[in-house]
């Protein structure tokens, strides 16, 4: 029952906020708060039900099962274990971050703006917990609309194309998703005669080899255009670039999470043999993601789509532990992704935070920020810096572990990954120097418009805190983090079908 | 043909009493010109027509439902025949003719003529689509076409008075009369055909012609199909459509994108279901190459429309290319003939129907609540800042154009989510992609239109002519059944999925 509350709380809370603008302006942010609150209220029950039971596979910390289209084997199945769990944290915690990064940034109907915050939530929860097919695609839809309303109204001045952009390359591969979906499901009534859209009815699919493949990279299109990997990636940095400070967080945080999140629980366990065939592909997908877009990101003046590339190259690492499909892998991309979401939504509302200040995303206009905010500047090469994985922080345990799974499955895809982390740290370094250090150009008196730049106030720094820390203990203890999903990741590496895999890669 | 099959062409007292929709249209009909004859009175005769709409779609409702319950289909002269199937469809094409005679009320409240022949040419039409939709035989269907046909030229010309550029609505009406006389005679000539070679003019007999029939059958087939494409707008005989609707004024340009196409799928779908069309190689190609066309080509021309309706013209034209893909998708035995208890196909094609009705008439209840026959707002920078003039309108108009593009929580999805369904039973991979491909460049217009609609206006200017709340509370009404009806039919579909099921079984 939590998590359809969850999804409720999300939904109803969406409404009221949209509602109580008639009463008050200033409302809406606190219901949307209040809503958010709640819900992280209701996931650290989940947390501590993981923590006193066993987990596995198909063991559900807690799940809802309820009729919805009998008629086409269709039901409102929602459940939840430890890898669904972290997600659903960080996801809260990412969705209060963002209403806090939108408090006052968002000043204009207000009410419709976190109407959509909450229901781009909503939909993503339920993207993390349902598990029969139909209401997962159903979510992985419904969670683009308001996230391109989002887009449309708050963005910046090229937001038509950008928020345009970005629903039809999703949609898009979200019908190719269905269109497989559809197969396993018509395969499925064929072997055991009857309509079923339930995932454990799916598992037991044997598709023939003939579509195997084509029916697996349906599915694998979607997810990768959301992760997003290369060549799928190109809507990310304009979306990224043109959503408000609000959207880029979720959008870098949560929604490319969901991505990968598809490719653990689906792709790879409703495909074993195809995914055999594909993960020399997919893996050289990765690496060169890595790569190119860390390169990319190099040539780029405007911060926010700098910071977009890079999170493309960020995620090849996750899709690198993910088809590596070994423990190591697996637990690196999962940390990747909790890693990865934090710094990266802080780095995001950071460049938004500069943007609100001095009305510009252009690093060639910025210089010498340490001087005049001290404190920005600090929290910005704390982020920095974990985003380049330096040890002691959770992107170099994530990455770290995934590269350790690839090196057993392929050594040239792990060797030729690593040269990334450097590329990581010339961006990084190189953003810090560019904005935060050089003359300032309040001192030389060349320039007025930074006069206005603020330094970070009390409630910002609570946040950037709070996600500091995270990261820290990510970093510094993993092994609280690694624990949830352990037990999943067992499971879905030592079935039967991946241990075949697993085998199999080993041998080459 | 043995004299067996021969049905008595009497009447009797139950065959009356299942043409009770008809019989309750017709004589509204006659009522309504009396009343004109007596006192015009806009207002009245407009009730009046409600009224007669209303009570034959109750009619039609309760036969469904008893038929529904003992299972009978009744067939009355060789002409028509009552089963569910007709049922439901005369049932929805009463309730969109209602909401439709509704909105016109409000539209042509201003205008500077005589309104109430327009209502009068609507119940007109919605008998043509009726007789149409339960019509066994190709004399029947004929009638109820040309019925149809007739009435919306008078529909599409009528502001030809007051319009301040009364030329449009001329033009259109004058366009569709001709070439819809042509397509009318193309069919002809296929019945014609049909006709020589085996003697039959009803739909159900003329099909048992063997897995291997002859090339008259074939051309014959071929020529109805095309004159039936032509009211269906499919490609390559669409090129009407935009002109038509463009020119028309919005409530008839509204009746001719939901009653008109309606009542002729159902029409073709009977016959489809109970002929080998399907299995004849060079119709299924006709078939099969139309509906490639008619997505392809409705989605890239509605791409840079700057006109609401014929934005909607075009996607109308890939819509019909999304019904065709459904009908190809029905499993054919190795006889030839369709079989109908398996697979989705069938159900796909009716739920497409039902939704398809829905949001056109949504999207165009919502133009047309924003115009009048003073002032057509139609072209899409009319709707600049529609979110924060008329929020709920535009909620409403949103939902139609997201139902359009086939997105989840509305009726929009679930059709297309059958229409892939049964495409994917039937092994149907290039119309599978092409179906990707067409509704992936279709979210682009309705975007648009939808961004268009985000805009902060320049200037707020009143939307179309001021109208008091009285007299368009019908109209706002209708337009809040008709989205709650696309939210229903998007998120809670399985009374209408099992219906749909009910309704394919007794076709």
């Amino acid at each position: 029952m939590i998590l359809l509350s969850l999804v409720g709380v999300f939904f109803f809370g969406g409404l009221l906020a949209w509602l109580s603008e008639f009463v008050d302006v200033r409302l809406p942010r606190w219901v949307a708060m209040l809503s958010a609150v709640i819900c992280a209220g209701l996931i650290s029950r989940l947390v501590f039900m993981v923590d006193s039971g066993g987990v596995g596979l198909l063991g559900w910390v807690d799940e809802f099962e309820g009729s919805w289209v009998p008629s086409l084997g269709i039901d409102f199945f929602f459940a939840a274990d430890g890898l669904t769990v972290l997600m659903l944290a960080l996801t809260v915690l990412l969705g209060i971050v963002s209403i806090a990064s939108a408090w006052d940034e968002i000043k204009e109907r207000a009410g419709f703006f976190y109407f959509n915050l909450l229901w781009t939530l909503a939909g993503v929860v339920g993207v993390f917990t349902a598990l029969d097919l139909f209401l997962f695609f159903f979510f992985w839809e419904v969670m683009l609309i308001p996230m391109y309303f989002i887009i449309a109204i708050w963005g910046h001045e090229n937001r038509r194309y950008a928020a345009t952009k970005f629903f039809i390359f999703t949609q898009v591969t979200g019908m190719m998703m269905l269109v497989s979906l559809l197969c396993l499901v018509y395969f499925h009534s064929l072997q055991f005669g009857e309509f079923s859209f339930n995932y454990n009815d799916l598992l037991r699919v044997d598709l023939p080899k003939s579509i195997d493949l084509w029916v697996m990279l349906g599915f694998f299109a979607a997810f990768a255009t959301k992760l997003p990997s290369v060549p799928f990636h190109s809507w990310l940095p304009d979306a990224h670039s043109q959503a408000p400070t609000a959207g880029s967080v979720l959008l870098a945080g949560v929604l490319l999470k969901t991505g990968a999140y598809g490719l653990i629980r689906f792709t790879i366990p409703l495909f074993p043999e195809a995914t055999v065939l594909f993960a020399p592909i997919a893996m050289s997908l990765a690496v060169i993601s890595i790569l190119y877009c860390a390169k990319v990101a190099l040539a780029q003046t405007d911060i926010k789509r700098l910071i977009a590339y890079t999170s493309v190259s960020h995620m090849g690492f996750v899709l690198l532990g993910i088809y590596a499909w070994n423990e190591l892998g697996l637990q690196g991309a999962v940390m990747t992704m909790l890693a990865h979401g934090l710094s990266a939504a802080a780095l995001f509302m950071l460049a938004g935070g500069l943007q609100h200040r001095i009305h510009t995303r252009d690093m060639r206009e910025m210089s010498g920020f340490w001087i005049v905010a001290p404190k920005m500047a600090v929290v910005a090469l704390f982020f920095s810096v974990a985003a380049l994985g330096l040890p002691g922080l959770g992107n170099f345990v994530g990455e770290f572990l995934a590269l350790l799974g690839a090196f057993s499955v392929s050594i040239p895809a792990a060797v030729i990954a690593v040269l990334g982390v450097i590329f990581a740290s010339v961006y990084s370094l190189w953003v810090m120097q560019s904005v935060f250090q050089g003359p300032s150009l309040r001192q030389e008196g060349k320039d007025s418009t930074h006069e206005a730049l603020l330094d970070l106030d009390r409630r910002e720094l609570f946040f950037y805190g709070v996600m500091m820390i995270g990261l820290l203990w990510m970093g510094l203890y993993p092994q609280t983090f690694l624990d949830f999903s352990s037990g999943v990741i067992e499971d879905l590496v030592m079935s039967d079908d991946a241990a075949a895999l697993y085998a199999r890669e080993f041998s080459k | 043909m043995s004299a067996s099959d021969v049905i008595p062409v009497a009447i009797s007292g139950s065959d009356l009493l299942a043409l009770a929709p008809h019989i309750a249209l017709s004589v509204t009909i006659v009522f309504v010109m009396l009343l004109i004859g007596i006192k015009r009175i806009y207002a009245i005769s407009s009730a009046v027509s409600m009224v007669g709409l209303g009570t034959s779609a109750v009619l039609a409702f309760v036969q469904f439902y008893g038929a529904l319950s003992n299972d009978t289909s009744q067939q009355i002269t060789p002409l028509f025949r009552i089963d569910l199937f007709s049922l439901f469809f005369i049932a929805i094409i009463c309730c969109a003719a209602f909401s439709l005679s509704v909105f016109a009320y409000s539209y042509f409240m201003r205008l500077k003529d005589d309104q109430d022949e327009y209502q009068l040419l609507l119940l007109l039409a919605a008998l043509g689509g009726v007789t149409l939709a339960s019509s066994t035989h190709f004399i029947g269907a004929l009638i109820g076409l040309e019925m149809m046909s007739m009435a919306l030229y008078g529909m599409l010309a009528y502001p030809v008075h007051s319009h301040e550029n009364s030329g449009g609505s001329l033009e259109s009406a004058f366009k569709y009369l001709i070439l819809s006389a042509v397509a009318s005679a193309t069919m002809l000539f296929g019945i014609g055909l049909l006709y020589t070679e085996t003697g039959l003019l009803t739909v159900i007999g003329v099909g048992e012609f063997g897995s291997d029939p002859s090339a008259l059958i074939g051309i014959g087939l071929l020529f109805i199909f095309a004159g039936m494409a032509f009211k269906l707008s499919l490609a390559p005989f669409h090129l009407w459509t935009p002109d038509v609707y463009e020119g028309g004024p919005m409530p008839a340009s509204a009746f001719l994108a939901t009653v008109g196409k309606i009542a002729v799928a159902a029409f073709m779908l009977r016959l489809i279901a109970h002929t080998n069309a399907l299995s004849i190689v060079s119709v299924n190609f006709a078939v099969l190459s139309v509906a490639i066309f008619s997505v392809l080509l409705g989605n890239l021309l509605a791409l840079r429309q700057q006109n609401l309706k014929r934005l909607l013209a075009y996607s109308s034209i890939a819509h019909m290319g999304y019904l065709l893909i459904a009908i190809l998708s029905f499993s054919v035995e190795s006889d030839g003939s369709v079989s109908l208890g398996t697979g989705l196909a069938v159900d796909a094609v009716v739920f497409y129907l039902l939704a398809y009705m829905v949001m056109s008439l949504g999207a165009f209840g919502c133009a047309s609540l924003i115009s009048s026959s003073e002032r057509e707002s139609d072209s899409i920078a009319d709707y600049t800042g529609l979110f924060w003039r008329s929020p709920w309108l535009a909620v409403v108009l949103t939902s139609m154009l997201l139902s359009l593009a086939g997105i989840p929580l509305t009726g929009g999805f679930i059709s297309k989510f059958l229409v892939f369904f049964a495409a994917v039973e039937a092994s149907q991979w290039l119309l599978l992609f092409v179906l990707v491909v067409g509704s992936g460049i279709g979210l682009y217009y309705y975007l648009r239109v939808i961004f268009q609609m985000l805009q902060t206006p320049s200037k707020l200017e009143p939307l179309g002519i001021k109208r008091s709340n009285w007299e368009t509370l019908g109209a706002v009404l209708m337009l809040f059944l008709v989205t709650a009806g696309t939210l229903v039919l998007g998120v809670y579909p399985e009374p209408v999925l099992n219906l749909v099921e009910q309704i394919g079984l007794s076709l």
